[in-house]
Formats: structure tokens, sequence, C-alpha cells
């Protein structure tokens, strides 16, 4: 499944035209092909999770010192060669794995046996790959490339006649395991991580330059494919009930397919290209979810203004390409860029003027401050989208740019030198201003979407202080609770047919309990309460800003856990406490709702437990080539600053309990205060970004445009056609005097008027007498014999 | 034997023939007229004949009696007719082809 990982983004795709060619005939209208489709790429997801943490750790990358020794001089070509090599062994190893892992699971342990004796050549072949890869690495270890296709040959029958004599069934534990073990006996000085999977074909090429496409499957693709799959798939349940009675349902589902194609193709590329064209397939789906509901003028403005402020960021990805393209020798491929980036090839004025380029596309894709705003306004889509946008594609797209190419970031704003740089400032700034905002919304989709914003500023905040686990790693719980809490919303809108907390909630609590205990799970999840995800991610992304010399940020996240906790307080009290202010009965949603919410509730609670201290295998599984070349540290659980995080969240709960439940505070402080009220106005009008960009910038960008537009348009483009036009008149109006009149029809009157002339003058010759003729005959005659006599 | 007195007198026939075709008015005489350049013709090609003892000439003179006596009918038929048209035979008279 690795290799053909192409296949995971294929299904959407082919839903989305199946969907729309055929969906309006199906009786489901279409979801059933939606559904179909993420729901096969997600067992397959599954397959492929599985397997990668079934497949040997047997690659090793030396850190940052030594990976530049090994590359410079004559060192490189030789490892390249290696690399190389070993990339094919692994491959087939991983193919005969999977043929093992199959037989495994299909067979008893009894039917094993034969198994091993009908086919004593799969086992074999297995086993000789494995140890073939093994042999490799040890040979790229002392450099001794030319002997290497012996050595092997010898190796692989060797090990063919050791593992004849082992029983069948350790043979296949050894498929899966035997590597690791026989890696961890012998003394490395770094640790093995599993080999990324590829799988290439060239697109085109042009001279030198190959444009290849493919699909690179490491652990961080795998687990985003997995996030990825699973939420978008809920998401499609979610749907057929939430959408139901919806007059554009078909093309939603095609949309919401194509959506999901989109952020796998993207999350699976193996080059920069591919990558940029995911990343856009998603910005032209969102335009299409957000507007869903067109019909309204306020969510066709949204989905314009989620496009275009979007793209106003994908400038800077298109730079950031290019330049690393040119600085990186002609090649999109991110292993090779991040390489590049890391051992030094690509300038440092390149490399900062890419990562600073790339930065401008998180900015705006992931909504980090200044370009956030379109984000709240997103919320005018259907609430499956936002879940689906917000929750693990679309917005964390940026988070995965800068995880992917890491390289090019870390050693273009010094990650790890520690201090303040512009990734972690990003993050920073927005987390606060982005959670302060939330506070003042009464609309429980806007809360959503500022809290959303300001959680991805803590992961572009965690990867910018060098905390590239934790950064990924709250993406991926992140994406569970939020997705939880946005369906949660949908749910209760679904209820009330509102999203307005202050005046159509409250009291929820006994009307819809399923709701209820999912939205406080995923409520205390994000709050980071232990043990639920969020406590888990976030306390990594502290620690990480701790030990990296970014205690600012530290402070930063710390006062974000706080003010997270207090506003989803604040959400969970309007929303299901205190007493019902809207009208009508609201009820429990039905299943199709409420399974997806029990789901990803479960994966709130669970998800966090997968990176816990101890058991660690997020980082493990994940972490690929790029980061133990750039040296990320991992830090050990440090109980004062997970007290410190939890402490911050139980105390934004607790101020929000005071606040709300025991009345106390500082209530109508706005009233009483200018200053609050002056602080209060400011979070009201967001701080007025949105009349900063449409009246200042938009404005002060149009008027001048305009003008000269509208001078250019009478100048130059009217006078260039004016001029045409003139000119053309004339040249026709020559054409037509002189040439026309004069010279044609001069031709065909003169023949006719010669024709004429030369008839009547002849004919004064044509007397009719016979005598006159023979004159005429007799004196041409004798001219005629003049001349013969004097010339001939 | 000398061969110029026979030229000479075929060209004093052809000069009077031409001379009759072009001046005179009457279509009988124009006729007779043509007869004298025919008969030059034959005077010239019976003189080169016997001059260069070759019987060649007067085959020639005798193709062109035959022809010229064709000519003569038919040149007196269309003659009669203009007369019974006429009842004229002078030729300027004759110009119904005048363009």
């Amino acid at each position: 499944m690795l290799r053909n990982a192409w296949v995971i983004p294929a299904l959407p795709v082919l839903s989305f035209v199946l969907i729309l060619f055929f969906g309006k005939r199906l009786p489901g209208k279409g979801h059933e092909l939606g559904l179909a489709a993420v729901g096969g790429a997600l067992v397959l997801s599954v397959v492929a999770l599985v397997q990668w943490v079934d497949r040997p750790a047997d690659f090793e990358v030396p850190p940052a010192g030594e990976h530049a020794a090994a590359t410079a001089g004559e060192g490189e070509h030789a490892a390249e060669e290696g690399e190389h090599a070993g990339e094919e062994h692994a491959e087939e190893g991983a193919a005969t794995d999977d043929h093992a892992d199959d037989e495994a699971s299909t067979t008893t342990a009894a039917t094993e046996e034969e198994h091993a004796g009908d086919e004593p050549a799969t086992t074999v072949a297995a086993a000789g790959d494995e140890s073939l890869s093994e042999d490799e690495r040890a040979d790229a270890e002392v450099a001794a490339e030319e002997a290497a296709a012996g050595e092997e040959a010898v190796a692989a029958e060797d090990e063919h006649a050791d593992e004849a004599g082992v029983a069948a069934s350790a043979e296949d534990e050894e498929g899966g395991h035997g590597a690791e073990a026989a890696a961890g006996e012998e003394e490395h000085h770094a640790e093995p991580i599993r080999r990324p999977v590829e799988r290439e074909v060239v697109w085109f090429s042009s001279g030198d330059v190959e444009i290849k496409a493919g699909t690179r499957m490491d652990g961080m693709a795998v687990i985003l494919v997995f996030t990825v799959c699973l939420i978008s798939f809920l998401v499609h349940v979610f749907s057929t009930n939430y959408m139901h009675d919806d007059r554009r349902y078909t093309h939603y589902f095609a949309a919401l397919s194509l959506f999901t194609a989109g952020m796998l193709i993207m999350v699976t590329a193996s080059n920069t290209l591919q990558l940029l064209f995911g990343w856009e397939m998603m910005g032209l789906c969102s335009f299409m979810l957000i507007g869903h509901w067109w019909e309204e003028k306020n969510n066709s403005d949204a989905a314009l203004k989620a496009f275009l402020t979007t793209r106003t960021g994908d400038i800077g990805l298109l730079v950031g390409i290019s330049i690393l393209f040119v600085a990186a020798g002609n090649t999109f491929d991110i292993a090779a860029i991040n390489d590049a980036a890391l051992s030094g090839a690509i300038g440092r004025t390149a490399l900062v003027a890419a990562a600073a380029a790339l930065l401008c596309a998180v900015i705006g894709k992931s909504a980090q401050f200044p370009l956030h705003t379109w984000l709240p306004d997103a919320m005018a889509g259907p609430t499956p989208v936002s879940a689906l946008i917000h929750a693990a594609t679309m917005v964390v797209a940026g988070v995965y740019l800068v995880a992917r190419l890491y390289g090019v970031f870390w050693e273009g704003f010094d990650i790890g030198a520690g201090g303040i740089n512009p990734v972690a400032l990003a993050g920073g700034v927005t987390v606060l201003i982005a959670a302060a905002l939330a506070f003042v919304q009464s609309d429980i989709k806007k809360v959503l979407a500022y809290s959303t914003v300001s959680q991805l500023g803590y992961m572009v905040m965690a990867l910018g202080v060098g905390a590239w686990t934790a950064g990924l790693f709250h993406l991926f719980t992140h994406a569970m609770f939020k997705g939880l809490l946005f369906l949660g919303a949908g749910s209760v809108s679904h209820a009330v047919h509102s999203f307005d907390m202050k005046k159509e909630m409250g009291g929820l609590k006994q009307h819809m309990p399923t709701t209820f205990k999912t939205f406080v799970i995923g409520s205390l999840a994000l709050a980071g309460l232990f043990p639920l995800a969020g406590f888990w991610s976030k306390d990594e992304i502290l620690l990480g800003a701790s030990a990296n010399g970014y205690q600012l940020f530290l402070v930063v996240g710390l006062i974000g856990a706080f003010m997270t906790a207090a506003y989803m307080t604040r959400c969970v009290y309007l929303t299901f406490f205190g007493e019902y202010r809207g009208h009508g009965h609201p009820h429990e949603s039905p299943p199709a709702i409420t399974v997806p919410l029990v789901v990803l509730a479960a994966f709130s609670v669970g998800a966090g437990l997968l990176n816990a201290p101890g058991i660690a295998l997020f980082s493990e599984w994940t972490e690929g080539a790029t980061t133990i070349a750039a040296g990320v540290e991992h830090h050990d659980f440090s109980i004062g600053v997970a007290l410190l995080g939890s402490l911050m969240g139980l105390a934004g709960i607790g101020a929000g309990y005071a606040y709300y439940w025991r009345n106390l505070g500082p209530h109508r402080l706005t009233e009483r205060s200018g200053a609050a009220l002056s602080g209060y106005r400011i979070l009201e009008n967001k701080y007025w970004l949105d009349r900063l960009y449409t009246d200042m910038v938009v404005g002060g960008i149009k008027g001048p445009v305009a003008r000269g537009a509208y001078w250019v348009n009478q100048r130059i483009i009217d006078g260039v056609v004016n001029a045409v036009g003139i000119g053309s008149r004339a040249v026709a109006q020559f054409t037509y005097d002189v040439v026309d009149q004069k010279l044609v029809d001069g031709v065909v009157n003169g023949t006719g008027v010669g024709a004429e002339e030369g008839g009547s003058a002849l004919s004064v010759l044509q007397t009719g007498r016979v005598q006159q003729y023979a004159a005429f005959l007799f004196g041409g005659v004798v001219l005629l014999g003049g001349a013969l006599v004097l010339f001939a | 034997m000398y061969l110029n007195q026979f030229l000479f007198l075929a060209a004093f026939l052809f000069c009077v023939g031409v001379y009759g075709v072009l001046a005179r008015r009457n279509g009988v005489l124009v006729l007779m007229s043509v007869e004298l350049i025919l008969n030059a013709v034959n005077v010239n090609l019976i003189a080169f004949g016997a001059f260069h003892e070759t019987v060649v000439g007067q085959v020639f003179a005798l193709f062109v009696i035959a022809i010229a006596a064709a000519e003569v009918g038919v040149g007196l038929a269309i003659v009669l007719l203009i007369y019974r048209n006429k009842h004229s035979i002078d030729l300027t008279e004759v110009d119904l082809m005048k363009g």
C-alpha cells in the first residue's frame, strides 16, 4: 500500500467525477459514492499506517554535523549511489513484506507452516531482501560500494540457509521485527528510522530537468493521510443527515470529494510542484464549499474573501518554490531540497528569501496573523465543511508545508539558535490575538473559528521553536477535537436552527445529552486537560519552547493555554448551561450526526496517549531524515512544564466557571470602565483589520488603480484602437480611391475603351471593296518581299 | 538560252495583271487580269524549268492552268449572280461587307 499510495488520492478524485456524472441519478443522490470512496481511502490509509508501523527501521541518517561532512567532497558521490541502491532494495523488501503480512493475517498458525513448506520462495525472498537492506547499510558505512552486489548475493544465501531451519511462525515474525531487533543489536551512533517509500514517474522532461510526479510516503504523510481520511469520512457521514434537504446536495458531495483529494495529493506529494497542485485544488474547493449557499451575498463574499486572501499568500508559495527550484539545482524534489538546505548547498540569501516567501504562503493558508481574517468569515459555509476545512485539511496545509520543507525553514530562519524568529513570531502573535477575539463572539462557530486560528498559531509556533514533532502532533490531535467541536456545533445548530449562542441557545444540556458530553470532551481536550489529547500535544510544544531557548514563546503558550480554556468554558456555558433562550423544542440529533461525534470524542481522549512519555510512538513513526539531519532535539517529559500548562488550563476553566456559574468577577465592566469598553470595541471590530484591508489597502489600491486603468483605457487602449481605426480607414480610402477606382477600374475601362476605339478606327479600313483589299494584300506582299530581299 | 527575256515578259504580264486587278471596275476584266497574273507565273515556271532542264516547271504550270480554269468558272458564276441582283458588274458598287 505504501508503494501504491497514489490510489488513496485517486479514489476521491474518481468519486468526484462519478458524482458529477451520475450522482443525481443515484438513490442517495451521490453521497454513497462519496462515502464509498472516502471510506475506501480510510481503509487503505489504515493499511498504509499499519504497514508503516511494521516497516523495519533500518535507515540511518547522520545528524547535522556528520551529514555535512559526508556530503562534502568525494564522499557525496558514493553516498548518493549507496542511497539509491538501498532505496531500491528497501522497496522490494517492502513489497514482499506486504505479502508476508497478508499471509500472516489471513492464515492460522497451522496453515502458516504449510505455506512455508509450499512456498519457500516468497518467505525466503522476504528474508533475503531484508538481509540485503541491512547489508546495504553496512556497505554504505564502510563505503565499499564495488563489492556490494556479490556480497549481497552471498548474504542472501546464508540467510536462506539460516532461516530455513527456524520455525515458520518465527519466520513471519522476523518479517516484521527481525530487522529492527538486528539493527538494535548493532552499535550505531544514530537511531535508525524507517525509510520513506518513494515512487515516481517522469511526468515530462525539459532539457536536463525531469519533472516527476509521485508519492513519498513517510511517517508524516501516513499519519496525515489517515487523519484526513478519518475526518473526511466522518464529515461525509455527518453531511448525509445535516445537508439532507439541500438543493445542491450532489454538488456538495462532489466538492467534498475533490477537497479531500486535494489534501491527500498534497500530503503524499514527493515534490513541491505536486504539493502546489494539491494546495491550489484545496483553494478552489474551499471557494466552492464556503460559497455553497451563494444565494446570500454574505456567503459568496466570504468565499471570495477566503479565496483571495489565501491567494495573496500563495504568491509567496510560487515564489518560494521557484527560488528553491533554482537554488537546489533544478529540482522540485522535497527530499533533495531539504538535503540541499541542510548541507549548505543553497546560498544563505536564497534560503532566507525562499523561507520568507514560503512563510507568506503559510500565513495565508494557515490563517496566521495578519491574514487570518478569512477564516472566521469562512464560517459562512455549511458546518461540516467548516469541520473539514478548519480541522483536518486546508488550514493545516500551511503547517504541513513548514513541516515538509523544514530544512529550508530551519536553516533559513536559524530555528535551532533560539531567541526570536519569524515563524515562531507569526505563530505566537496569532495564538494570543485570535484567542482574545474568541471571547467576544456570540456565534458558536466564530468562537471555534478563532480557536482554530489560535491553535494553528500554536502549531506554527511549535515548528518555529524547533519542536517539529510537537507541532505535527498538535496538528494530529487538534484535527480530532476541533473536528469534534465543529461537528458538535453543527449538531447544536441542527437542533436550534441558529449559531447564536446568546440569543438562541443555553440549557441544551438536558435536550442533547450526547452532543453535550462529546462537546465537553472536545472542549476539555482543547483546553489541554490531563489526560486528553490536547494535554500531551500542548505540553510538548511548551516543553520544546522552554528547552530550545524560546522562553518568550513559553510565556505566550501559557497565556494562550489560559485563554483557550477560558473561552471554551464560556462557549460551553452559553450553549449548554443556564436557561434555554431560543424557541421551539430542541432535540438530540439522529445517529448519522451523533456517531461521528462519539468516534471523534474517543479519538480526542485517546489520541494523545500515542506520544505520551514512555510510549512515544508518534515521534518514532513520524520523524524522518530531515528532522534528524537538522538535529531537532528531543526533550524528556518535564513534570514542571506539564504542571504549569495544566495549571493555566485549569485556571482558565476556573475563571470561566467563577464568572459564569458563580457570577463572580467584574460583570458589566464595559459599562463602567472606559478602558475596558475601548478594549471591547477593539476586539469587537477585530482590530479593525477588515477595515484596514477593505478600506485602506483595497480602497487605497482600488482608487488609483481604477483611475490609472481608466486613463490607460481612455488614452492608451482607446488611442491605439482609434489610431488603428483611423489608420485603417485612411488605408481603405487610399485603396478605394487610387488602387480600386483608378488602377483596377482604369485597366478594366481602358481595355474596353481601347477595344472600342481600336475597332472603330480599324472599321474605316473595312470598306467592303475587294480591290482595296487586294491592294492592301499586294502592298503587304511587296513589303514582305522587300524585307526578304533586304534582310535575308 | 537566255532566261531574262522570259522573265521580262513575265514581269510585264504580271504588272499588267496587277494593274487590271486593282484599277478596273468591270468584274469580268478583273477576272481576266487575274488570268494574266497566273499566266505570268506560268511563263516563269516553264522558263525556269527549261533553264534547269527539268519538267517540274511544266508540271506546276499544268496544275496552275487547271486551277485557274476552276477559279475562272467560280469567278464568272459570282459575277453573273452579281449582275442578276444589281444589273451591273461594277465592283465598286459591291460593298455589302463594308464595316
